[in-house]
C-alpha cells in the first residue's frame, strides 16, 4: 500500500512540470502556431524562477517572473510566426537556442562565472498544500503531500478544458486555429488570439521551468530541463491537442518515470538503464494501439496573412 | 538571405554583449584569434565541425522530403555505441576495419531513423513523438552497453576501440619512437598533430556531396523531393508514399550514424556514460537551417558552426571571461532571422515608406 503511495505520489511529481509546459503547447497550437520553442521557453522559466526565488526568497515571485520571462520569449515566436509569416518550426528552433543560451549567459553573470544558481533554502522553496494533514509517511500522505504547484497545475488544465471548450472565447480560439479564414470573416482578429495564446503558452512553460527549480530541484542547472521540453511536446501530440488528453500524457509519462524510480529503489536485477527505458518504449507501445487517431488543429503551423 | 541572417545575428549579439559591459569587438577579435591564429587551432576546428556537417547533412536531406528529423541526436548515439563495440570486439585490419565500423555504424544508424519512419507509415505516429522518444532510449542503451562485462573498463568506461580501427592522421607515426623524435624536430607540424587531426572532414564532405546528388540526380532523390514538396501530389502520381518516409529517414539516420562513428574512430575512441543529450541533433538542425537545407552548403554551415563554437569557448578564459553561451544567442538569433525570409520585405517597406513620407 505505502508502494503505491509512494508511486502515485511520484507520479504528481514527475508530471507537474510536463504538465504546465503541455498546457502550453496545447494553447499555442490550438491557435494555430506551432510550438517546437518549449524546451527553450521552459529552460528561461526554470532559470528565472530558481534566480528570483534565490534573491527575493519569495517563491511565488519566482514562479511569477518565470512566466513572464517564458511570456517574452513566446513573444518574440509571436511576432515571428504571428506577424512576420515565419517557417513556426524554424523560429521554435531559434528559440531552443535562445532560451537556454540566455539562461546560462545570464546565470554565469549573476552567479559569478557559475554555470549553476545558488540553492533557495529549503524553507523558501514552494511550499506543500497538505503539510501535516494526513499523518506522516501515510497512504494519502505519501500521494498528496506535494507542492502547491502541482495542485495548480491541474487547476489550470481544468481551466483550460473548459474555457477552449465551454466558453465563447475557447470556441474563437479552436475557429482561429481551424480555419483563421473564417474566423477573420466572423471578425475575430485571427493575429491578436495568436498573439495571446502564444503568449500564453510561454507564459505557462516558464510555470513548467520554475516548477521544476522551485520544487522538484532547488536550483538550476544546466541539464536540469534537458529535453523535458520535447517530452511535453510530445504528451501535447500525444493527448491529441487537447488540455484533457495532454494532462492524461503527461500523468502516464511521470507514472511510469516513477515506477523506473520506485524499481530502481528495489534489488531487482534489472540494470537501471534498462529500467530508465521504460516511460519512452511505453509511449511508442501505447501509441502503435492507437492508430491514426491523432488529428491536429487543422492550420496549425500555418501563417495567416492577410492580403 | 541567409549572409544578412548572420549579419543580423552579429549585430544583435553585440547589442546583447554591449548591454551585459562587454566589449563585442574585443570578444569577437578572441573567437576569430581562437579559430584561425595557430594551424593547431583551425584542425581543432575542423574536428569539432566534422559530426556538425554530418547531423546538418542528415537532417537537411530529411528536411528536403518534408520530414523534421529530430531524432537524429539519437542516430548519433547508436552511431557511437555500435561503432565502439565494432572498433574494440571486431579483429580486422587496418583500413578495413574503421570501413566495416563505418558500415555497421551507418546500417544500425540508418534503422533506427528507419523505425521512425516505420512507426509514422505503419501507425500514424508522429515522427516528432517517436523521434524523441527514440532519442531517449538510444541515450539509456548508451548508458546500459557500457555495463556489459566484456565491455565494461571502469566505472563509467567502456573498453576503447583497437588501434586497427582509428582513423586518426598518422597516429601510428606520432607514437612511434622515431615519430616522436621527428616531430620534436619539427614542432609545427607536431603541434598540429597533437590535436586528433583525423580523415572524417574527408569523408564528411564526400558524404554530403553524395547526398547532394542523391538527392538531385538520382530518380530516388526525384521522389523523395516529390513527396517532401507534395505529399498528396506524389502520391496521386504514382508514389508510394509511405514507403519513401522509411526510405528517407533510413538514410538521413544513416548519415547521422556516421556522425556517431566518426566521433568515435577520430576523436573519442569510446564511449563513457552521458548524463544528458549532447546536442549533436539540435545544433544539426541549426547547421541544416542555416545551409538552407543544402547539403553542400552544410559543410560552410558546420564549419562555421564549429567554429563558433570552438572559438567561443575561449572567450571564457582570462581577460575577458564572458559566459561561451553567448554562442547559441548568436546562433538562436541568425536562425531566428532565417525563419522570417519576409523580413527583407518588411525593411523595404519600411524604408519605403520613411522615403515617401520625407
Amino acid at each position: 500500500m505505502n508502494s503505491i503511495g509512494f508511486i502515485l505520489g511520484t507520479t504528481l511529481m514527475y508530471s507537474t512540470p510536463l504538465i504546465y509546459t503541455s498546457l502550453g503547447g496545447v494553447i499555442s497550437e490550438r491557435s494555430g502556431v506551432f510550438n517546437i520553442g518549449l524546451e527553450g521557453m521552459m529552460t528561461m522559466g526554470a532559470f528565472i524562477g530558481a534566480t528570483v526565488g534565490y534573491y527575493s526568497g519569495i517563491w511565488w515571485l519566482g514562479l511569477i517572473c518565470a512566466g513572464i520571462g517564458a511570456g517574452l520569449l513566446a513573444l518574440l515566436h509571436a511576432v515571428a510566426s504571428v506577424t512576420l509569416g515565419a517557417d513556426q518550426v524554424v523560429s521554435g528552433i531559434a528559440i531552443n537556442f535562445l532560451g537556454p543560451g540566455l539562461s546560462l549567459f545570464l546565470c554565469r553573470k549573476f552567479f559569478d562565472g557559475k554555470f549553476m544558481t545558488k540553492s533557495i533554502p529549503l524553507e523558501n522553496k514552494i511550499p506543500k498544500l497538505f503539510k501535516g494533514v494526513f499523518p506522516e509517511y501515510s497512504f494519502l500522505d505519501n500521494i498528496f503531500d506535494q507542492e502547491i504547484t502541482v495542485y495548480l497545475a491541474f487547476l489550470f488544465a481544468i481551466i483550460m478544458w473548459f474555457i477552449l471548450y465551454k466558453t465563447k472565447v475557447g470556441l474563437r480560439v479552436r475557429a482561429v486555429g481551424d480555419h483563421p479564414e473564417a474566423a477573420d470573416t466572423l471578425g475575430i482578429s485571427v493575429h491578436k488570439t495568436r498573439y495571446i495564446c502564444v503568449i500564453l503558452s510561454g507564459v505557462l512553460s516558464g510555470f513548467g521551468g520554475a516548477s521544476m527549480s522551485l520544487a522538484v530541484a532547488s536550483n538550476f542547472f544546466p541539464t536540469l530541463i534537458s529535453g523535458q521540453g520535447f517530452i511535453a511536446l510530445a504528451a501535447m501530440i500525444f493527448g491529441n491537442w487537447k488540455p484533457q488528453g495532454a494532462l492524461g500524457a503527461c500523468l502516464v509519462f511521470g507514472g511510469a518515470q516513477a515506477l523506473v524510480v520506485f524499481l530502481g529503489g528495489k534489488n531487482i536485477p534489472i540494470p537501471i538503464d534498462v529500467l530508465s527505458m521504460i516511460p519512452y518504449v511505453l509511449t511508442i507501445v501505447i501509441l502503435m494501439g492507437f492508430i491514426g487517431k491523432s488529428v491536429p488543429p487543422a492550420a496549425d503551423g500555418e501563417p495567416y496573412i492577410k492580403e | 538571405m541567409t549572409l544578412l541572417s548572420i549579419l543580423f545575428g552579429f549585430i544583435i549579439t553585440a547589442i546583447i554583449l554591449l548591454i551585459a559591459r562587454y566589449n563585442p569587438l574585443q570578444i569577437y577579435g578572441v573567437i576569430v584569434k581562437g579559430v584561425f591564429s595557430k594551424p593547431k587551432y583551425i584542425a581543432y576546428t575542423i574536428i569539432k565541425s566534422t559530426p556538425l556537417i554530418l547531423t546538418g547533412v542528415s537532417i537537411a536531406f530529411a528536411l528536403k522530403t518534408g520530414l523534421l528529423n529530430i531524432g537524429a541526436e539519437g542516430q548519433f548515439i547508436v552511431g557511437t555505441i555500435v561503432a565502439s563495440m565494432a572498433g574494440y570486439f571486431f579483429n580486422l585490419p587496418p583500413v578495413i576495419h574503421p570501413i566495416v565500423v563505418m558500415v555497421v555504424a551507418i546500417i544500425f544508424g540508418g534503422l533506427w531513423g528507419a523505425l521512425i519512419g516505420a512507426l509514422k507509415a505503419k501507425f500514424g505516429i508522429h515522427e516528432v513523438i517517436s523521434s524523441i522518444m527514440l532519442n531517449w532510449i538510444a541515450l539509456y542503451a548508451h548508458n546500459a552497453v557500457i555495463n556489459i562485462p566484456a565491455f565494461f573498463e571502469r566505472t563509467n568506461k567502456a573498453h576503447t576501440i583497437k588501434d586497427s580501427a582509428s582513423i586518426v592522421f598518422l597516429e601510428g607515426f606520432k607514437n612511434s619512437e622515431s615519430g616522436k623524435e621527428w616531430l620534436l624536430d619539427h614542432p609545427g607540424i607536431r603541434d598540429i598533430l597533437k590535436a586528433p587531426v583525423n580523415y572524417g572532414i574527408i569523408i564528411a564532405i564526400l558524404v554530403a556531396i553524395l547526398i547532394w546528388f542523391i538527392l538531385n540526380k538520382t530518380t530516388l532523390g526525384f521522389r523523395l523531393r516529390a513527396v517532401g514538396y507534395n505529399k498528396f501530389a506524389a502520391e496521386y502520381g504514382g508514389i508510394n508514399v509511405k514507403r519513401n518516409i522509411v526510405t528517407s529517414m533510413f538514410i538521413s539516420g544513416s548519415v547521422s550514424g556516421l556522425a556517431g562513428a566518426l566521433m568515435i574512430l577520430g576523436v573519442s575512441k569510446g564511449i563513457t556514460t552521458l548524463s544528458a543529450m549532447e546536442g549533436y541533433g539540435l545544433d544539426g538542425i541549426g547547421v541544416a537551417l542555416i545551409a538552407g537545407n543544402s547539403p553542400i552548403a552544410c559543410i560552410f554551415s558546420g564549419l562555421f558552426f564549429g567554429a563558433l563554437k570552438y572559438g567561443g569557448s575561449k572567450i571564457q578564459a582570462r581577460p575577458i571571461e564572458a559566459p561561451k553561451e553567448i554562442i547559441s544567442i548568436m546562433i538562436g538569433t541568425i536562425i531566428f532571422f532565417i525563419a522570417i525570409p519576409r523580413i527583407v520585405k518588411v525593411l523595404k517597406r519600411l524604408t519605403g515608406r520613411k522615403g515617401v513620407t520625407r
